[in-house]
């Protein structure tokens, strides 16, 4: 999930060239209060009019007790925005007051149900409450770390190896697996220290988190390598998935790959790998 | 309507920054300044005239001055300037 | 009986018959220590009276290199000594010409120059020449054009202004100094070398004049009439300014990118293969992204040509590339390394790029990458005028190299803010679509439909192969239809085509 100001013409025309899985327009700390109204016009519209192929468009608003969080869930919910992302979630209660405003403005263009809702969970009270919310609204697709205000709430600072950060990781992915939705990690803000930020993509995948939040295109590709699934991986997804085929198609229930029982976790991890190798363009859709 | 002194947007490229004035004579006065003057003056016109247009707004003065902004982006700076001129947003409170 | 006055009848009748004197004996011998004598040489002179000796009349052809790019100091203080002098009517052929040479306007509405040959025209010079301000076309000529027109008289050439990093009395000259002295240096020589062979005169101007012998030189003394000191024939730090530069732009580096997979995957990419990148960050970047496949494949080019960089110089110094072919220097680690390294060998710009000289580098180029202004949907480039008509660029080496190698590859943005890349006809026609064949934009890879092996090879490799058309439909979509350009009916610009035909022409703007 690529981070772009939405303040930022040519930046928002421009970011999904780099090829992120979704690209996050941001009306929330990027923007000056200021330009609060500018912004709001300029992601209402560039939403409106410019084709991000597949990318999924994400919308960053201003929290509902400032005076511009209603006023960005309109203008983005009538844009078509895929999912809201709200900043700073501490609580279920939140999500409900979100999800409310966003249905109000559905039901006025007659599309209920079609905006989804994303919560960053930047403080110790989010991080406490993460099931909760994980679980507040069905329009809930993911929930997400921001490490910056959650360090400084917890009283720390950020440190290269992330220590501070692991228990807000854990929790935050234990929820949105029990949830049943995604976990994203926060974001990396040295563009020049590639080699640490490997190191914390590589930690964030052995965590189970499904993605990572970027600042800058050339954070992508190494998110993508990353997440990449390994040839020896793929090729074994591949023949378990074959076999469930094969299975399907006999009628029978019972899975066997290499005289080895298959069981369900087994056939679900198959899947997402083979989701993501195609989602990084390793193999084709074709070739299955 | 009655209007007030407003700007809106950035000079940086892909942007055009819009300032809207009242006007003595009755009419949209648009001077525009563009990088794309040759090729895209006439549609950037356009495009304001029709923003400014749909907002109410049928008597200004208005100078743009654009970096290469796609019309999207012209309409999001013109409607911003035009809700700071007249004080009536697009959105509900 | 056989003294030498005895063979006195015999040496008269054998000169009468060849035609020739018979030898008088010679003058006294001069006995200055030779480090005294050659110091004051007979050539070292003024700038004016270097102009008086060469002969030089109104009407006549003046030459110049551009070698130190933003830097250069000749052209500007050349051309303002001849208008001092009263010259009218000259006709100024220069390798090119950049922002840099503006004050060259006034002298054009003074009446001093009435005629250019270049092959780029930038800045407001391009901008008042576009509007019309000369009577007579420019000429444009690629770099190889402009060789092979030196060679064969299409360009005579009356007086070359050549400036050099050092010279020694004689006239020995170079574009770098190995004197303690030394003031600037631009490398390569290469667009001067053809106007030092074959122009009537030549003076060499320099800010290093420095002992006799200058070895090892580019131009050689015996090319040479008159040498004329000067404060400084350019400032260094600017002869990778302008069209050339390191990128940190994340579009041109994914560009880069995506030309580097091409030629890794393009079937060009074996041991011994040889390589050109042109100027514009994102294909002078894609050296750097090949070099890991390069290692990972053992695999070592046999030369890098053309506008060295360092970059190049690098992957040389670590075995990658094992010749550098240099005719202009791109960076000053290029031109360090042209003065320091036998390996990397300084080429006229007729031994770069001649259309007409089977040994010219170009002909054993493997693969170019290029940039460009705009590509057309039948792939051919415009490198020269802008898409509001006013020139702003360049020809360079672009169809010289595009049209010899086995292999050219254009890397350029679908779009620069509002103005699009991909057009359904180029503005002006400079390289042909039928020496183009790969198009590497953000929004997809286009190849020439002549090059069907090579689309085949590069989807294979999962890259994103689109329609041409359906790049220009796309640009079209996001900024709109574009307003006709408001041309008038004067020809301000003629292109000569590599082979010196005329390929198009250049009108002029009107507003």
């Amino acid at each position: 999930m690529m981070f772009v100001p939405g303040n930022n013409p040519a930046m928002m025309q421009d970011a999904f060239i780099y090829g992120p899985d979704s690209i996050m327009l941001d009306l929330e700390d990027s923007v000056t209060m200021a330009e609060k109204d500018t912004a709001r016009l300029l992601v209402h519209h560039a939403l409106k009019t410019i084709d991000y192929g597949n990318t999924e468009m994400v919308v960053r608003i201003n929290p509902l007790n400032t005076p511009y969080g209603k006023k960005d869930i309109e203008a983005v919910v009538k844009a078509g925005v895929h999912v809201i992302r709200m900043p700073k979630t501490e609580t279920a209660e939140e999500v409900v007051e979100v999800e409310r405003e966003i249905e109000r403005v559905e039901r006025e263009l007659g599309c209920v149900g079609r905006t989804q809702i994303m919560a960053a969970i930047e403080s110790t009270l989010g991080v406490v409450n993460a099931y909760a919310i994980a679980t507040a609204s069905k329009r809930m697709m993911g929930i997400a770390l921001g490490a910056e205000d959650y360090s400084a709430n917890l009283k720390t600072q950020r440190s290269p190896e992330g220590m501070e950060l692991l228990l807000a990781r854990q929790t935050i992915v234990v929820a949105a697996r029990a949830a049943g939705i995604d976990a994203l990690d926060t974001v990396y803000s040295n563009l020049n220290d590639m080699d640490t930020f490997r190191k914390e993509v590589e930690l964030i995948k052995q965590l189970g988190f499904d993605g990572k939040s970027i600042i800058n295109p050339r954070q992508i590709e190494v998110v993508n390598e990353v997440f990449a699934p390994k040839e020896k991986e793929i090729q074994k997804s591949l023949t378990i998935l074959a076999a469930i085929k094969e299975a399907e198609q006999r009628g029978s229930g019972v899975i066997a790959v290499n005289g080895k029982m298959v069981d369900r976790p087994v056939v679900i991890r198959a899947q997402r790998t083979i989701d993501l190798a195609i989602a990084s363009g390793i193999i084709n859709k074709e070739d299955i | 309507m009655e209007i007030k002194n407003a700007i809106a947007g950035t000079l940086e490229s892909g942007d055009i920054l819009i300032q809207i004035a009242p006007a003595s004579e009755s009419g949209l006065h648009i001077d525009l300044e563009s990088t794309v003057a040759y090729q895209f003056g006439a549609q950037i016109k356009k495009v304001i005239t029709e923003t400014l247009t749909s907002l109410g707004v049928d008597t200004a003065e208005v100078k743009a001055t654009d970096k290469g902004a796609l019309d999207c982006t012209i309409r999001a700076r013109v409607t911003a300037a035009a809700v700071r001129a007249t004080g009536k947003d697009v959105w509900a409170d | 009986m056989n003294s030498i006055k005895d063979r006195a009848a015999l040496i008269s009748e054998a000169a009468a018959r060849m035609g020739k004197e018979t030898f008088k004996g010679t003058a006294d011998k001069n006995t200055m220590a030779r480090t005294e004598l050659t110091a004051g040489g007979a050539k070292v002179t003024t700038l004016e009276e270097a102009i008086r000796k060469a002969g030089l009349k109104d009407g006549m052809t003046i030459s110049f290199h551009h070698h130190f790019r933003g830097g250069d100091k000749v052209i500007n203080m050349v051309v303002a000594k001849l208008a001092e002098m009263g010259f009218k009517n000259l006709h100024l052929a220069s390798s090119s010409l950049i922002d840099v040479h503006e004050p060259l306007i006034e002298h054009i509405k003074a009446g001093v120059i009435t005629k250019i040959s270049t092959s780029g025209l930038r800045g407001k010079l391009a901008n008042e020449i576009s509007h019309g301000i000369m009577q007579e076309p420019v000429i444009f000529r690629s770099h190889g054009g402009r060789g092979s027109a030196i060679a064969n008289g299409d360009l005579k050439i009356d007086v070359a202004f050549l400036g050099a990093s050092s010279a020694d009395p004689m006239g020995n000259a170079c574009g770098y100094s190995r004197s303690e002295n030394a003031k600037s240096i631009c490398g390569s020589l290469g667009y001067a070398l053809p106007d030092a062979q074959y122009a009537k005169h030549v003076i060499i101007l320099t800010d290093d004049l420095v002992a006799y012998p200058n070895t090892p030189y580019s131009i050689s003394e015996r090319n040479v009439e008159s040498v004329v000191v000067v404060d400084s024939v350019g400032d260094s730090s600017k002869i990778s300014s302008g069209a050339i530069r390191d990128t940190k732009n994340p579009r041109d580096i994914l560009l880069a990118k995506q030309a580097a997979k091409v030629i890794i995957n393009s079937g060009y990419f074996k041991q011994g293969f040889s390589i050109q990148t042109g100027s514009g960050g994102a294909s002078l970047a894609a050296v750097k992204y090949i070099r890991q496949s390069m290692i990972d494949q053992g695999i070592t080019a046999s030369f890098a040509l053309g506008g060295i960089t360092a970059h190049m110089v690098k992957m040389h110094e670590e075995g990658l590339i094992d010749r550098l072919i240099d005719v202009q220097s791109f960076d000053k680690v290029a031109a360090e390394s042209l003065k320091s390294d036998p390996m990397h060998q300084e080429v006229s710009a007729n031994e770069y790029a001649s259309f007409d000289e089977a040994g010219s580098a170009t002909h054993s180029l493997d693969i170019v990458i290029l940039s460009a202004l705009e590509v057309d949907v039948d792939f051919n480039v415009n490198v020269l005028v802008g898409s509001d008509g006013i020139i702003r660029g360049a020809i360079g080496g672009h169809p010289d190299t595009a049209g010899d190698s086995a292999l050219s590859i254009i890397v350029c943005p679908l779009l620069r803010g509002r103005i699009p890349c991909v057009v359904d006809e180029v503005t002006t026609h400079i390289t042909p679509g039928s020496s183009v064949d790969v198009v590497v934009t953000e929004y997809g890879i286009a190849v020439n439909p002549r090059r069907p092996e090579i689309k085949e090879r590069l989807e294979k490799a999962g890259l994103n192969i689109v329609d041409i058309h359906s790049l220009k439909d796309r640009a079209k979509s996001i900024i709109g239809e574009a307003a006709p350009l408001p041309f008038g009916d004067k020809v301000v610009g003629i292109v000569m085509n590599r082979d010196g035909s005329v390929m198009d022409v250049i009108k002029n703007i009107t507003e």
